[in-house]
């Protein structure tokens, strides 16, 4: 039995919660809550981009590390945990694993030392609105030059250079890899739930774009990609819960009342005990989501749909029962408790809400016994 | 990233799964209903007979008690290897798991000569008295009495809760020694005789309607000062040592799980209820996440490690899992639900069945609210309960 990182990744993400903390104080992200002018941390961004994380699973022949998905993971839970205002789960996760799983050789060549470097930075365009969207239900175009389409709301939409898009054509959906610098790009920013992750509208007026895999494929593809990205958002989402079950018990030793520190009273022990063991549940099955997509495993969906459910809730308890447990002053501005509990909402519908991984878990083990 | 055994975990694996092929058969899909009749003690009895001689019994006794000398990892091995068999185990778990290595750590060179070697053979069966009517979650609260005669103890009092009584040969038992000093001070440890005069063992009629436990009346019964364990007053400090020897819990779940109800619910035409999706999904995660947290443990084990804390959420998710799994799966019968037929009833009645024993899985060995107070004080380090009664005397202590 193996069911854990090796040394060296704990090594990994022991350097990277150093780093972070340093670089990526809670003082990084309020620089973005606070100002509305900007999207991200820059200064954040470029130093890891420096790092080299972004190269993390992209091979070394493209300019990568040449490491694999289960650094990637180690690294998605450090990011977690300090909320980083930095677009790398769009380029890192979503862009680059769309490379991967439908890119030719010359996309791949082309792009992933840009990746690296960050002079691309890149996102991923699919949503029009409530709801998924499949083959049906897509308003955005491809002719098989360009597209036309509003995509809302588009993480990092504003700050990325690149885009991959679902887009309808001849065929059913495809992917197109979009170039943002085009004409007939308009970009709107959004204002969210969480300022510190950038959202935008993302307006397609004949925009040139190229496929990315087949054409038709998009439906399987976006499938085949959101598997393979919610195994790192569940862990960036473990991260954040895990750092809101450790504020609420760092507040409940150091918080009196009624003589004694609140942490001593039952209904906030048995609080915190709950939130502990719904971060074990999370933890466990993101490792086997970690397992999964690291193997190319035939459990992948159930894995990465399961991680993300567990995570999901996980997070949604810590981040809420956090700002319980610092009572009044876990509802003020300055106290950083709010800033969880926005990210946990995103975190828990960017790419899918709890409900639909919990349709997609069901019928994969609906498939698995039909098997 | 894997979960295969190591070279020699795959060999000590393929050396029981070999020895447990010679000797029972593979478990059926049907799952065996809790209890115990006078042969399945005899089959429980030869069948760790069987073991011992093979050195399988008690992987990580040493070799000079008749253990194996194993390690941790080759226990949780064997574990799941022969829950895979019929292996008739339940009337050894206490006795071997907690009992006699009490014994084996307090007591004297005649007691370990006289009562390790039975015990390990399936000769003489062992049950631990802690729990009494008024000492629950509390044990430490206890009131049967111990008062000294002589060379002798005279006990009087009653214990409750207690598996295998009516089987059992021997136990050793939790008593008040000293009224007058605190509580945790006044407790005192016994080898206790089960079958001489003054002990009485009586069935508890369950809430489930069924009767495996029991209650034990302590009647002047007279122990020789030479079967204590440890010192007077030292009696906590053993229970303590006790309590660590429960074995690392290894088994599947104690009831249905969402592999059953969803069967059901595809025979019941029900799979297409959104509601119930969105339940067996959560389901599945929780039981997921229970067995994949066993993995880490097993995994720090198989790393010659020790295992953090996170086994410790096991029985907190399996008791109320299963308590939820079967409310929704007789809800899902409608009126038809509430029959209770082992006959006829989908999947032999086993969400009705387990449905009436939930509730006492989610108080046996430690209830919820115990085992979220063990995790916030022992896991988060959060401050102790407010407590008056550390150093009064026992004597002094409100009680009902």
């Amino acid at each position: 039995m193996n069911f854990d990182f090796s040394e060296d990744q704990k090594f990994l993400a022991n350097e990277a919660r150093k780093f972070l903390e340093n670089q990526c104080s809670m003082a990084e992200v309020r620089a973005i809550l606070d100002d509305e002018s900007k999207s991200y941390n820059e200064d954040v961004w470029k130093k890891v981009v420096e790092m080299g994380w972004l190269g993390t699973s992209i091979p070394e022949e493209h300019g990568g590390l040449g490491l694999g998905m289960l650094e990637m993971c180690v690294l998605a839970e450090e990011m977690g945990r300090v909320l980083a205002p930095v677009p790398f789960a769009s380029s890192a996760y979503f862009f680059t694993e769309a490379l991967k799983l439908a890119g030719s050789e010359a996309q791949q060549a082309d792009l992933f030392p840009k990746i690296v470097s960050g002079e691309v930075v890149g996102c991923y365009a699919a949503s029009e609105g409530p709801g998924n969207p499949d083959a049906g239900s897509l308003k955005t175009v491809f002719d098989g030059k360009t597209i036309s389409g509003t995509k809302v709301p588009v993480t990092d939409g504003d700050i990325a250079t690149h885009a991959v898009v679902l887009a309808k054509d001849g065929k059913g959906a495809s992917l197109v890899l979009v170039d943002l610098s085009a004409k007939g790009v308009k970009k709107k920013v959004l204002s969210t739930l969480d300022p510190t992750r950038s959202h935008a509208e993302l307006s397609f007026d004949k925009v040139p774009a190229t496929l990315l895999g087949k054409s038709g494929d998009g439906e399987q593809l976006n499938d085949a990609l959101l598997d393979r990205v919610a195994v790192l958002i569940a862990f960036e989402q473990l991260g954040g819960a895990s750092r809101c079950l450790e504020m609420a018990k760092d507040y409940a030793m150091e918080r009196y009342a009624f003589g004694r520190p609140i942490g001593g009273n039952q209904a906030i022990k048995h609080k915190l005990a709950e939130m502990y063991v719904k971060n074990e549940v999370a933890r466990s099955n993101c490792f086997y989501g970690a397992w999964a997509v690291s193997t190319d495993a035939a459990e992948l969906p159930e894995a990465a749909a399961a991680a993300r459910v567990a995570a999901s809730e996980a997070f949604w308890f810590a981040s809420k029962e956090n700002i319980q447990t610092h009572g009044g002053m876990g509802f003020t501005w300055e106290v950083d408790c709010h800033l969880y509990y926005r990210r946990a909402k995103l975190l828990a519908v960017q790419a899918g809400s709890p409900k639909v991984w919990k349709e997609k878990l069901v019928r994969a083990l609906e498939t698995k016994n039909a098997a | 990233m894997d979960f295969n055994d190591t070279k020699d975990e795959a060999a000590f694996r393929a050396e029981a799964r070999a020895f447990l092929d010679k000797h029972l058969t593979p478990k059926t899909g049907a799952r065996p209903r809790p209890g115990s009749s006078k042969d399945a003690l005899q089959r429980a009895k030869d069948w760790q007979k069987i073991k011992a001689e093979n050195k399988f019994a008690q992987i990580t006794w040493p070799k000079e008690w008749g253990g194996r000398g194993g390690t941790s990892m080759q226990s949780v091995i064997w574990g799941q290897e022969e829950s895979k068999y019929d292996a008739p185990t339940g009337p050894f778990a206490i006795g071997l798991g907690m009992c006699v290595p009490t014994v084996i750590a307090f007591g004297s060179d005649a007691h370990k000569e006289r009562y390790v070697q039975k015990a390990l053979m399936g000769e003489e069966i062992w049950c631990q008295l802690f729990s009494e009517p008024s000492a629950g979650s509390d044990v430490a609260g206890l009131k049967t009495r111990a008062v000294k005669d002589g060379d002798e103890w005279v006990i009087n009092g009653q214990k409750v809760w207690t598996s295998g009584a009516h089987y059992s040969d021997y136990g050793i038992v939790l008593v008040r020694t000293d009224p007058k000093v605190p509580k945790h001070k006044g407790l005192t440890m016994f080898i206790v005789n089960m079958k001489q005069k003054g002990v009485d063992v009586r069935p508890i009629h369950q809430a489930s309607g069924g009767r495996e436990f029991n209650e034990v009346y302590f009647t002047d019964v007279r122990i020789p000062d030479s079967d204590r364990l440890g010192d007077v007053g030292a009696g906590w400090k053993v229970a303590l040592v006790t309590l660590m020897n429960e074995r690392l819990a290894v088994g599947g779940s104690p009831g249905p799980d969402w592999g059953e109800i969803m069967a059901y619910a595809k025979d019941a035409g029900t799979m297409s209820d959104q509601a119930f999706r969105e339940k067996l999904a959560d389901w599945y995660v929780a039981a997921q996440g229970y067995k994949l947290t066993k993995f880490r443990t097993m995994t720090a084990l198989s790393r010659g490690q020790t295992p953090g804390p996170e086994n410790s959420i096991g029985k907190i998710i399996t008791a109320n899992h299963l308590q939820d799994i079967c409310n929704s799966a007789i809800e899902m019968q409608d009126h038809y639900g509430i029959i209770n037929d082992t006959e006829t009833m989908p999947g032999d009645g086993i969400f009705q069945q387990s449905f009436m024993w939930a509730p006492g899985l989610r108080i046996a060995g430690g209830t919820d609210e115990i085992l979220k107070n063990i995790i916030a004080e022992r896991v988060l380090g959060l401050p102790q309960d407010v407590r008056v009664d550390k150093t009064l005397p026992f004597d002094e202590l409100k009680a009902g």
